[in-house]
């Protein structure tokens, strides 16, 4: 089986965001980068299948030079060969236009994208992905079976979950339950090791424009917290209801 | 025109289905346009959505999934200024494969109505809360899936015209089984929700945060620890790489308040947290705090709401 495993470069979870002095875009200075943690559990679901049935796993990344670095980890961790897409992932149709290309020329049974990257958290690229090439798609997919070719799909939807099935090829937006957290690997030193000299294409992407970001700004910090003291709990319920209207 | 896709379950309508017709209307209103209302043939009531601004209502015969219902509205869309989707789990699969169908010009996520209409520019939440994104649509028809209850509902009476629409749009999957949890809040569309972390110390504990939610009308929540662990499902779990949710009040109950888990509740309007430790990060996000004991405060909470709302 094939499978492409569409990886983000994202600031890591726990930075901090701060935005350039005239809000055009992201800050990068003292921010680590990692693989969006929604691809995370994609990749870590694609070693499962290829541990259990065989695969060669592209993992494909649309950016520049500096995003070269996460899609070693990526090798590291097991995928066997790496595609970047030289392009300036301005807009989520743009990208999916790139990754639709790179799937018309090279046939792949199964994609799979994070639902969502965390830093523009849009969304969109694997329903896109999906529509352009006019394949099946589960979104928030919470598990994945795939026997000879037939695939059945767990999906949350809006207070609880569904069941989907389908045949082969698919995409994939995939989040935590595609496996579990303690199933993600580390890269060890001979994954590392053998990274190196995986391959990692490069090949050019679209340019695109249909959205713009017009700026970036941090949330309005909040003000000091009103603290209650624990012995007076009807105080609380009196504030939410008579100041913040909450109940 | 602007064009809303109204999404029903089980044939009603709810919070989320009136609030996107508020939103197209407020945009229409800038636009100095009308809105045109697409909805499922089986939803009852459709009138209603004239109360909220809907000039046409057009009932359709939906396709079953997000990718069916987007590739119906590709083909409806054809001379409209505008289309507003509530960023629901079909929504979310709807707007994006809309975009992609009519080469479209889509922000999600989207927390605020168009300020400007040419080009058409909005306010989203960026960097799992950490930034607010202001972004232009400006190429190809104008998207906009919001969250839901960000914008809130507003009541602007419409023409309501009745029509009816067809519109081809195959599924691609086989729908083999739909479970929805009946006489529960859901959590993404609730408007208070009540969360606990590991302060609670065990899955056992969980009776009285089920109880205060009771009280409140609210959603049950959990820390990513809790469901990593075990204690509670995975659909419960809040913060960056769970749910996101902006209900109008979020209590936190035995939760620190780490960075990834305020990414996912900070859009909240009132935040209460209640921690024995008063150094918890958490006490930085709340707008009210309570430091002190779970299993003391919350009792007291329970005790004093159904005091509350026997008296309101």
């Amino acid at each position: 089986m094939n499978i492409l495993v569409c990886i983000s470069h994202v600031p890591d979870t726990t930075a901090k965001i701060n935005f350039t002095a005239d809000g055009s875009a992201l800050d990068p200075a003292g921010v680590q980068f990692v693989i969006n943690p929604y691809d995370e559990f994609g990749l870590t679901k694609a070693l499962h299948i290829k541990e259990a049935q065989g695969a060669t796993i592209t993992v494909l990344n649309v950016g520049g030079p500096e995003t070269e670095p996460t899609l070693r980890k990526a090798l590291a961790i097991g995928a066997d060969r790496a595609v970047r897409i030289n392009a300036i992932p301005t807009d989520a149709i743009t990208v999916a236009k790139s990754i639709k290309n790179h799937i018309q020329a090279n046939a792949y049974d199964l994609i799979i994208c994070g639902q969502e990257s965390i830093d523009y958290n849009g969304q969109q690229v694997p329903a896109m992905v999906a529509a352009f090439l006019d394949l099946p798609f589960v979104n928030a997919c919470v598990g994945l079976d795939i026997n000879d070719g037939s695939v059945t799909a767990k999906a949350e939807i809006d207070g609880g979950h569904a069941i989907y099935g389908c045949s082969l090829p698919m995409v994939v937006g995939g989040k935590k339950g595609l496996v579990e957290e303690k199933d993600l690997r580390i890269p060890n030193m001979r994954g590392i090791m053998t990274a190196r000299t995986k391959p990692l294409a490069i090949e050019e992407g679209e340019d695109g424009g249909h959205t713009a970001a017009v700026s970036f700004a941090k949330p309005a910090t909040k003000s000091a917290v009103k603290l209650v003291p624990a012995d007076q709990v009807n105080e609380l319920v009196r504030r939410l209801h008579e100041e913040s209207k909450s109940i | 025109m602007i064009v809303v896709f109204v999404e029903s379950w089980n044939n009603h309508f709810k919070k989320a289905s009136f609030e996107a017709v508020s939103y197209a209307r407020s945009w229409a209103n800038t636009a100095g346009c009308g809105v045109r209302a697409i909805t499922s043939a089986s939803a009852e009531n459709t009138n209603q959505l004239a109360q909220y601004g809907a000039d046409e209502i057009a009932a359709l015969e939906l396709a079953q999934t997000g990718a069916g219902i987007g590739a119906q509205l590709a083909g409806l869309v054809g001379d409209t200024q505008g289309v507003v989707v509530a960023g629901t789990a079909v929504g979310k699969i709807i707007a994006p494969t809309l975009a992609a169908l009519t080469s479209g010009s889509l922000s999600t996520n989207t927390t605020g109505t168009p300020t400007s209409t040419s080009p058409v520019v909005v306010e989203r939440g960026a960097f799992s809360s950490k930034g607010i994104e202001t972004i232009s649509l400006n190429n190809g028809l104008p998207i906009i899936s919001f969250v839901p209850n960000a914008i809130g509902i507003e009541e602007e009476a419409g023409a309501g015209a009745m029509s009816t629409a067809e519109a081809a749009g195959a599924d691609k999957l086989t729908t083999n089984e739909v479970s929805v949890a009946t006489g529960k809040v859901a959590l993404p569309e609730a408007e208070i929700v009540v969360s606990a972390g590991r302060g609670l110390k065990g899955p056992e504990n969980w009776g009285m945060i089920e109880e205060l939610a009771e009280v409140l009308g609210a959603a049950t929540a959990c820390s990513k620890p809790v469901s990593d662990i075990g204690w509670r499902p995975h659909s419960e779990h809040v913060g960056q790489t769970g749910i996101q949710v902006n209900p109008n009040l979020y209590i936190a109950i035995g939760i620190s308040g780490a960075i990834q888990h305020l990414a996912g509740v900070s859009a909240s309007k009132t935040i209460v947290a209640i921690n024995t430790d008063p150094e918890a990060p958490f006490f930085k996000a709340a707008d009210y705090g309570i430091v002190g004991d779970a299993f003391e405060v919350v009792p007291t909470l329970i005790e004093e709401l159904r005091a509350f709302k026997a008296a309101n």
